[in-house]
């Protein structure tokens, strides 16, 4: 079963975080760790890390044309800040691992404790129809 | 295969030796059959099969005679199914059967130009960059579809649709099927030597980590690179392109550390770096040279070798590097070379005459707000001692890139000197202290 772990960050004061080095390097060290274990148990389909909000832009089609305008979805108060794809053998291990994502190491070492959304991919092939 | 008499052990030689033969063998079948497209779809299934059938039965006494035939016949099935779907169309009989049996006499038909041919169809301008790469890969490199769909992370099935479209667009453009005249050969080359080297680059800068289980890119080039330079010895800029490569590849295990983070120059260990590579690249540049007419690759490749000449980063010949930047703006002026200029500017000059040089690139909208200028300034304003200013353009910088590694780096840069300026400030009275 394929899951998609989306790490949401709040939007209020996002930019490059200013944490000391030590724990800028603890975190850094904390996301190679995860991505290397799930790389090696197999579990891993694909992670991606996005730019900050301030690089992000809203297209929308319309009868007037195509519109372009700045940053993510105006009334949310977070956003996505990255995501991992998982191929899992139970919803409770895409949990597990969705807890872990989540206490990642944030300033002064405590975990940031994240709210991580975890919602199936809709990767099932079609049942037979009778 | 009944024509196995005779087979040698595969060894981790032979998939170099097999894939040298892929565009040697293309070159045959296009032309016997005198379609690039089909053929080359069928050259693909016989490395396919090779791939499969090599390794475990041996390979076969002449390997390139194999690969024809298997792709001939491939493409034999292809004309006649096409016939009869025409015929059966056209409701129209006829005895007649093209002349496909291959000739027995295949190794007259060989012409190691091919190779070079297909570079410059491949490197065609008719082509996107991402397609070209793409068919040079696979139709001079010789490499599968899941190899290069899982080089650059796409798909197979995207790869496979990205390389048909480039060979419509081939056809559609009607590029002949032979070797570019001189002319013709002077003006293409620049676009085929920017495929390699974007291809060597793709792998050099992705070769961090995770990565490493990809193919990879960047021998891949250095390999392409090689080739074209057999095929064309006296060409400066081929040569030029090959050093680059090897004395840019030769630091590639000092360039990230235990944790796959980015080293800069100055601070690698220079003891990892590869000697017989830098070897070669310092030979291949002093002959390059020599030829005369030095063009973008030669004078990147003297600036890389400058670097990797020197001992320990304090011996670095920066006004040697300083000079051949003021050649390469001169003979190739962008935004990324004033950069670079900027640096080399600082090195010699001081870092205010350096960022004095960065204030020309603030109007120019090609750079204007790239993360890149705010990387050097940072940089620059670090070497200074204005660290205030340095923390906040290492972070701008960090904001703007898409490169995690790199980003990574210039926030730990950020970190490091904010960490430095409290020490700074506990440790002094003021400011003035620094002096």
């Amino acid at each position: 079963m394929k899951y998609i772990l989306m790490m949401n960050t709040m939007r209020a004061g996002a930019g490059v975080p200013t944490w000391p080095r030590a724990d800028l390097q603890a975190h850094i060290t904390f996301m190679h760790g995860l991505n290397r274990d799930l790389r090696e148990s197999g579990e891993l389909v694909s992670a991606e890390g996005l730019s900050f909000p301030d690089q992000a832009r809203l297209v929308r089609a319309g009868k007037d044309g195509v519109s372009v305008t700045d940053g993510v979805f105006p009334e949310s108060k977070e956003f996505l800040a990255g995501f991992w794809i998982i191929d899992v053998d139970t919803p409770e291990r895409a949990y597990a691992i969705a807890a872990r994502v989540s206490a990642a190491p944030g300033p002064g070492g405590n975990p940031l404790n994240m709210p991580i959304e975890v919602r199936p991919v809709m990767s099932a092939p079609p049942p037979e129809m009778l | 295969m009944t024509d196995s008499a005779t087979t040698r052990p595969w060894d981790p030689k032979s998939e170099h030796l097999l894939r040298e033969l892929a565009p040697q063998v293309l070159g045959v079948v296009a032309r016997r059959f005198r379609d690039f497209s089909s053929a080359e779809d069928a050259v693909q299934e016989a490395m396919l099969a090779a791939f499969r059938q090599w390794p475990r039965e041996g390979i076969p006494e002449n390997p390139r005679g194999w690969l024809i035939r298997v792709a001939s016949r491939r493409m034999t099935d292809t004309v006649r199914s096409e016939m009869a779907r025409r015929q059966r169309e056209t409701a129209m009989t006829t005895e007649e059967e093209p002349a496909i049996e291959p000739a027995e006499n295949i190794e007259a038909d060989m012409d190691p130009e091919d190779t070079l041919v297909f570079l410059f169809m491949c490197c065609h301008p008719a082509l996107s960059t991402s397609s070209a790469i793409a068919l040079t890969l696979r139709a001079v490199g010789g490499l599968t579809t899941a190899e290069i769909a899982n080089a650059f992370m796409v798909p197979e099935a995207t790869m496979a649709q990205r390389i048909s479209r480039a060979k419509q667009s081939i056809k559609a453009s009607k590029v002949p099927f032979r070797l570019p005249t001189p002319q013709e050969r002077r003006e293409r080359l620049p676009a085929a030597l920017h495929v390699l080297y974007l291809i060597f680059s793709e792998g050099y800068a992705s070769s961090i980590g995770a990565q490493l289980q990809r193919l990879d890119l960047a021998r891949e080039g250095i390999r392409l690179t090689r080739g074209a330079k057999t095929l064309l010895p006296e060409d400066a800029e081929i040569a030029g392109l090959l050093s680059l490569m090897l004395l840019t590849n030769a630091r590639r295990a000092a360039r990230t550390g235990p944790h796959e983070e980015l080293i800069p120059l100055d601070k690698q260990d220079r003891g990892l770096w590869d000697r017989d590579e830098i070897a070669e690249g310092l030979d291949l540049l002093s002959l390059a040279l020599s030829k005369g007419a030095v063009g973008l690759y030669q004078l990147q490749a003297a600036i890389a070798a400058v670097h990797d000449e020197a001992a320990r980063p304090e011996d670095t010949d920066w006004p040697q590097i300083l000079a051949l930047y003021e050649l390469l703006q001169r003979v190739v002026p962008s935004p990324m070379v004033t950069l670079n200029h900027a640096i080399a500017i600082a090195m010699v000059h001081g870092p205010e005459r350096g960022l004095e040089r960065l204030r020309a690139l603030d109007s120019d909208e090609r750079l204007a707000g790239h993360y890149r200028l705010d990387a050097v300034r940072g940089h620059l304003f670090e070497k200074l001692g204005d660290f205030e200013k340095a923390v906040h353009h290492y972070r701008t910088a960090a904001a703007g890139t898409t490169s995690i590694p790199e980003q990574n780096y210039l926030m730990t840069q950020a970190a490091r000197l904010e960490e430095d300026r409290r020490q700074l400030k506990n440790s002094s009275p003021g400011p003035e202290s620094r002096l």
